[in-house]
């Protein structure tokens, strides 16, 4: 035992490479082989007669991705709604996290966090399907606008093209209501600990040299949180692009991608076009994050 | 002539805790004025409700003769030095000196020019573009410094400015920051916890303790004349008497009073006197060597550990005195400065 001991504190590698190497080949072989297993499906394509695999390297399944409008109409649909869900969650969050991160105290600031992570300890499908009768023509969101008399606003904006329909159930609008829902602590959570970690004495120092709050905000609190709000958008988006349960259960018929890999490697058993609709997401969080980086949201990390 | 800065019966109460408790004093324009106290007595407070970082729970704080009690910080005339430099991050050195000017509104190459000037005035023109992380402590300290002077503030605040530098920059930027203040002719309001920063910079000083002020007065009257036993130790690292050792050394009811180790000899116990002088029998207990002196600490018969400040030269006589030895304390009766409050101070 000692003999050991002694062998691993004259070796720091030798122990890292024991402490590390049971978590990455489970990470490696498992996470990221099964990954990358997927994504070498795209390369293959479907017969279109005997709707056999072809296991030939091919770029005919992403050729059909972006030439098919079908398809086209899938990724925009699922892209507005992930910027929309990412916008709407950055605007409710940021005076929520403010408020958490550099004004609560004690209690209050306990209280806080635990609302905000409390919604992510009860079941996802259980959330979803209570959306949906939330959201239904008689769900209480219809009948709070009946009692109000305000039953006409409520159709106009169902009425509204692209984002209305029959019910909020089963509208855009309604669906982006449950996204926002659903990722709201997911923006919240690491843009309050990106707030928390700005020093008090930077705010102070900015109205100490004549800056109103509102100065403040913006030209300290704001690029000193914007890390954080990278990160939590980083989150919401890429929910948004890859969850198909939330499109099946609430909204308007048209497909988003997670669903379209779900049915293409299910009942429509076309591996390789799943395959290919699954590597949107990740190129779009590329290019996501690339744009983040060209306007400096991580130069204060 | 209106004080730059005044103080009328201020108290500021945390929970139960009276950070500042009903404290009155000015400052003179112009004046370099240092507020001295351990930590938790109250002149940080102080500092921060001259900046309206916090405001006065009761009395009035005046800025030029003006009451500003409830004005915020981004419309008071007066500029920090953060104890932590609280340089801004995501800023060059040059946005962080121009950060003043273009919160009011200043246009960008006006700004950029008088930001240059202050870099120059602190000579760190080279580093404009740098971030602050880039630059050493020093230079950071520079640029706060910059950074506060560029508004012209009436008052400049320093919180502990030189806390965080070593040894040998700390007193290079004593000596720069004495005349930078001395050109401008800027008001100072330097808080410190180290009397000799204190006492080396300040035209005057306030030392505070459990939120009042204890005494206000030049450096060489608080070091001659220490009203207090608190000021007494704080300040001069004075030994002293309390009522009853005051008693037991004079060998009658006797004031309290404070003696400075300087002016304490150690004698052994068969040693001639000189006229006039006090002594009190002890033990040695420790001595620190410090160079041009030591430091003997000898414990008095009558109780306390009184420390005496012996020159290389008179050690001479003192060859052969180890931990142990009894020996004589002795000082001249007229170099014991009597104290006002027999309190214990901290």
């Amino acid at each position: 035992m000692r003999a050991a001991s002694t062998f691993f504190y004259r070796r720091p590698y030798w122990y890292l490479a024991l402490l590390l190497l049971p978590p990455l080949l489970w990470f490696g072989t498992v996470y990221l082989g099964s990954l990358f297993a997927l994504l070498w499906q795209s390369f293959y394509r479907i017969d279109d007669f005997t709707a056999q695999i072809v296991r030939e390297p091919t770029l005919e399944t992403y050729k059909q991705l972006v030439t098919q409008p079908a398809n086209v109409d899938i990724v925009v649909r699922t892209l507005v709604m992930a910027l929309a869900v990412t916008a709407a969650c950055a605007v409710i969050a940021l005076p929520i996290a403010t408020y958490m991160a550099r004004y609560a105290r004690g209690r209050v600031k306990a209280l806080f966090y635990v609302g905000v992570m409390l919604p992510m300890w009860t079941s996802y499908l259980v959330k979803v399907y209570a959306w949906r009768l939330l959201l239904a023509k008689e769900g209480i969101i219809a009948w709070v606008f009946a009692k109000l008399g305000l039953m006409g606003v409520l159709d106009s904006i169902l009425a509204a093209p692209g984002i209305g329909g029959p019910s909020l159930s089963s509208s855009y609008l309604g669906m982006f209501l449950v996204f926002v829902y659903m990722w709201l602590p997911f923006m919240i959570l690491p843009m309050a600990a990106a707030l928390e970690r700005v020093p008090g004495s930077l705010i102070q120092a900015s109205a100490d040299l004549g800056a109103r709050p509102s100065q403040t905000f913006r030209n300290v609190v704001l690029p000193l949180a914007v890390p954080g709000i990278a990160a939590g958008s980083v989150f919401t988006f890429s929910l948004t692009l890859g969850d198909f349960i939330i499109p099946s259960v609430v909204g308007a018929p048209g497909y988003f991608i997670g669903m379209m890999v779900y049915v293409q490697q299910g009942t429509a058993g076309n591996v390789p076009l799943a395959a290919a609709f699954s590597v949107v997401p990740i190129v779009l969080i590329f290019v996501y994050l690339s744009i983040a980086k060209r306007f400096g949201a991580f130069d204060a990390l | 002539m209106t004080a730059a800065i005044e103080f009328r019966g201020v108290s500021r109460v945390f929970g139960d805790v009276r950070a500042v408790d009903d404290v009155s004093f000015s400052v003179e324009a112009g004046e370099f004025f240092a507020m001295l106290g351990p930590s938790g007595s109250g002149k940080t407070t102080c500092l921060r409700l001259v900046a309206g970082f916090d405001l006065p729970g009761s009395g009035q704080v005046l800025l030029d003769g003006a009451d500003v009690s409830a004005v915020p910080p981004f419309e008071r005339n007066v500029n920090t030095v953060f104890q932590d430099y609280a340089l801004f991050p995501h800023m060059t050195v040059l946005e962080n000196v121009a950060y003043g000017p273009r919160v009011r509104g200043v246009s960008s190459p006006e700004r950029s020019r008088r930001a240059r000037e202050m870099l120059e005035l602190v000579q760190l023109a080279s580093q404009a573009e740098r971030r602050p992380a880039q630059l050493s402590g020093g230079q950071r300290q520079r640029v706060a410094l910059a950074r506060a002077l560029i508004n012209q503030p009436r008052v400049l605040l320093l919180d502990e400015p030189l806390g965080a530098l070593d040894l040998k920059l700390r007193e290079e930027m004593q000596i720069e920051l004495k005349s930078l203040q001395r050109r401008l002719g800027i008001t100072f309001v330097y808080v410190t916890h180290d009397q000799g920063e204190a006492l080396s910079m300040a035209d005057r000083v306030a030392v505070f303790n459990q939120g009042r002020i204890e005494q206000l007065a030049a450096p060489r009257e608080l070091y001659a004349r220490p009203e207090t036993a608190f000021v007494a130790r704080f300040v001069g690292s004075a030994n002293v008497a309390n009522a009853e050792l005051a008693t037991k050394i004079a060998g009658s009811a006797a004031q309290p009073f404070a003696i400075r180790a300087e002016n304490i000899a150690v004698l052994s116990e068969s040693a001639p006197l000189a006229a006039g002088s006090v002594t009190a029998p002890g033990a040695v207990v420790a001595v620190q060597f410090h160079g041009a002196a030591s430091r003997w600490q000898v414990k008095l018969d009558a109780g306390e550990v009184w420390s005496a400040l012996v020159t290389e030269e008179d050690a001479r006589a003192l060859s052969g005195f180890a931990v142990g030895t009894r020996v004589r304390l002795a000082w001249p009766h007229a170099a014991a400065v009597p104290l006002s409050s027999a309190s214990s101070g901290s």
